[in-house]
């Protein structure tokens, strides 16, 4: 009986500590901004909005934030199109080594967005004036996602079966629109966890925009957030608090928004 | 409105399984044709091809008066039911019965009221809007007819129609399909793997075996004249009884019996010949005493049917069943004697019915 209180107590407490190891940064971020004096301890907030005024008179705060948005957004909106393309006609058409050009589009997309090749990437980005530009930026990074988000989207694509797309085939549909009006709505779940995933990937991403983009007009908030400083050289906790809580908020509503949009539902209509 | 005809028709897989093998048929307009057969003999592989889904390896499909072997599904205008109905989750009723309309670029108006007129006929006013998931099975199989109908296509496709039903459901829905083949004329192909379904429904059937057409013909004729052993031990309720025999003068040894030659065989078969002689337990007249020419031995089973028994006599270590009306069954164990009808009663040769 003591030996079952005793487990008892020492899991609990186990739980407890886990919790905190990761609720005190949450707190942290959510008192800091709204503190006068911030520190790296958790205090009750003054409830001040002198750091949020601080941060909108850096100059480049809310413009990265934007940057963050357009970069996340352009990134995602062509992962999920050329992932679904790509994963439908894998799924669906017979090639020999289908399964090895998978694995090996996998293998290589950790070695492209990865360090090893950032030489060649940022000499590419020159070559092709590229360099400097949001829409290489894009580029790049969709390159980079494209593998894993196919073989995700592949998964989705192989789960929903054939019948319904040879009956909108029998009933004259064309390839374009049997995506459209069948296939598409039926992975949309796939689609939008794809999406979310692209954009916090993109979002959080610091190395390829710090590398790829010189102008700090043209720079995410991952970046810019590098450069919050005091004049004495120190990391500025206030502006760094703050910004990082602006940084966040896009993504935590963007999660509730699309989990309640679409959560994994599935309606039925095929018998089993 | 259109007759089909298949010319040659073969379908092999790639690695190398031959699901069709030449197939000649021709259906007639307005027929509701059946394709019987076990599992994995080719019934979908064939209805498939003719719909296009599958593109044959050699001959031809021909539809009306046009060859459509090298086009596309949507060009041949036909209809099909998958076995699973595949009606679109995210689509309602309306929208999922409208769907070939949407394609075929009607108005949306124009196709919400076929929708309306289809699924009022079908009896699904009250389900217009709800979603596939929130139908019954009975249902959702209506919707897909419906969906079929409104097609207005050339002939019509089914595939297992109605295998997902329960069994009371199934001979509900089997009346109505028949029923609303009947009114609407339509040339019908359907698969089962249900010789009972084939039989109720078809105006006439093929019974398929490992890629071939065994029999073609109407259900009477497949019932009662069943063209080779394979047929005969496939079609009824309850399977022939196909048994081993010699020809000795005017009659017949099976299994240590001497039995008559059946009416339709007379004159036809040489003394000494191994033949198989085959008869319904239905035609199969069943008594205590013993009977000349009957297949006498003891009963070693005995299962209800319902309004009869049928009765499994042990001749001589050979099976042979008989199907005894109620209040007439024996015992285990009682001795009882079988007398097959001679009018019913078939020979087969080398496994093809004489005369063929
Ligand atoms: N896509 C395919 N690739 C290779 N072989 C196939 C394919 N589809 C079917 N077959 C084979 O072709 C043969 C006929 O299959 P088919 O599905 O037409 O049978 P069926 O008569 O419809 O059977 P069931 O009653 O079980 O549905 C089978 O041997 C099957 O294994
Ligand atoms: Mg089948």
């Amino acid at each position: 009986m003591t030996r079952f209180v005793l487990h008892r107590i020492g899991f609990y407490v186990l739980i407890a500590v886990l919790l905190a190891f990761f609720t005190v940064p949450l707190l942290w971020l959510a008192s800091a901004p709204f503190t006068s004096d911030p520190t790296y301890q958790v205090r009750l907030p003054d409830f001040t909005s002198e750091n949020f005024r601080a941060i909108l008179d850096n100059p480049y705060a809310l413009g990265s934030l934007w940057n963050s948005v357009v970069l996340a957004a352009g990134t995602a909106v062509l992962v999920v199109v050329f992932a679904a393309l790509a994963a439908y006609a894998l799924s669906r058409v017979r090639l020999p080594g289908r399964d090895a050009l998978l694995y090996t589009l996998l293998l290589l997309s950790s070695i492209i967005t990865g360090t090893a090749a950032m030489v060649p990437l940022f000499q590419l980005a020159v070559e092709l004036h590229l360099i400097d530009s949001q829409l290489g930026l894009i580029l790049i990074m969709t390159g980079g996602l494209l593998p894993a988000a196919i073989f995700m989207m592949k998964d989705f694509m192989d789960s929903t079966p054939k019948s319904y797309e040879e009956s909108a085939r029998v009933f004259g549909a064309s390839p374009l629109q049997i995506v459209r009006h069948v296939v598409v709505p039926l992975v949309r779940p796939g689609l939008a966890t794809i999406a979310v995933w692209a954009v916090a990937n993109v979002w959080g991403n610091f190395l390829m925009p710090y590398l790829l983009l010189s102008d700090v007009e043209k720079q995410p908030a991952a970046v810019i957030m590098y450069t919050l400083y005091t004049e004495g050289g120190q990391a500025n906790i206030k502006l760094l608090a703050t910004f990082g809580l602006l940084y966040s908020v896009p993504v935590v509503l963007m999660y509730l928004f699309v989990s309640k949009k679409y959560g994994f539902r599935f309606h039925g209509g095929i018998k089993r | 409105m259109s007759a089909i005809e298949l010319r040659g028709l073969t379908k092999v897989y790639p690695g190398g399984v031959k699901a069709l093998d030449s197939l000649d048929l021709a259906i007639p307009d307005g027929e509701f044709f059946a394709l019987l057969g076990p599992s994995g003999c080719g019934k979908t592989t064939l209805l498939r091809t003719i719909a296009g889904l599958e593109t044959a390896t050699g001959g031809a499909v021909v539809i009306g008066d046009r060859d459509v072997t090298g086009l596309q599904p949507g060009a041949r205008d036909i209809a099909m039911v998958f076995q699973d109905y595949a009606l679109f989750p995210h689509m309602n009723v309306t929208d999922n019965i409208a769907y070939p309309l949407r394609i075929k670029k009607v108005g949306k108006a124009a196709r919400q009221q076929k929708a309306a007129e289809v699924g009022a006929r079908l009896g699904l006013e009250q389900l217009m809007d709800r979603r596939p998931g929130q139908l019954s099975g009975g249902q959702q199989q209506r919707v897909a007819l419906a969906r079929v109908m409104a097609t207005q296509a050339q002939a019509f496709l089914f595939d297992e129609p109605l295998s997902n039903l329960d069994a009371r459901l199934r001979l509900e829905a089997r009346t109505f399909l028949k029923k609303l083949q009947h009114e609407l004329g339509v040339t019908t192909v359907f698969v089962t793997h249900d010789q009972a379904e084939a039989l109720a429904m078809a105006d006439r059937m093929a019974v398929m075996e490992s890629g071939h057409i065994r029999q073609i013909g109407t259900p009477a004729e497949v019932f009662q004249r069943p063209a080779n052993t394979f047929v005969a031990g496939f079609i009824g309720s309850t399977p022939m009884n196909l048994l081993d025999g010699v020809v000795r003068g005017d009659t017949l040894e099976v299994s240590g019996c001497k039995l008559a030659v059946p009416q339709s065989a007379e004159g036809l078969l040489h003394d000494g010949e191994k033949i198989v002689y085959g008869v319904r337990p239905e035609y199969n007249v069943y008594s205590a005493g013993p009977v000349d020419g009957s297949l006498g031995g003891n009963v070693s089973i005995v299962e209800n049917l319902g309004a009869s028994y049928l009765v499994t006599l042990d001749v001589n270590g050979v099976l042979v069943q008989a199907v005894v009306p109620e209040g007439h069954e024996p015992l285990i164990g009682d001795e009882g004697y079988a007398l097959p009808r001679r009018d019913r009663a078939l020979i087969y040769r080398d496994g093809e019915l004489v005369p063929a």
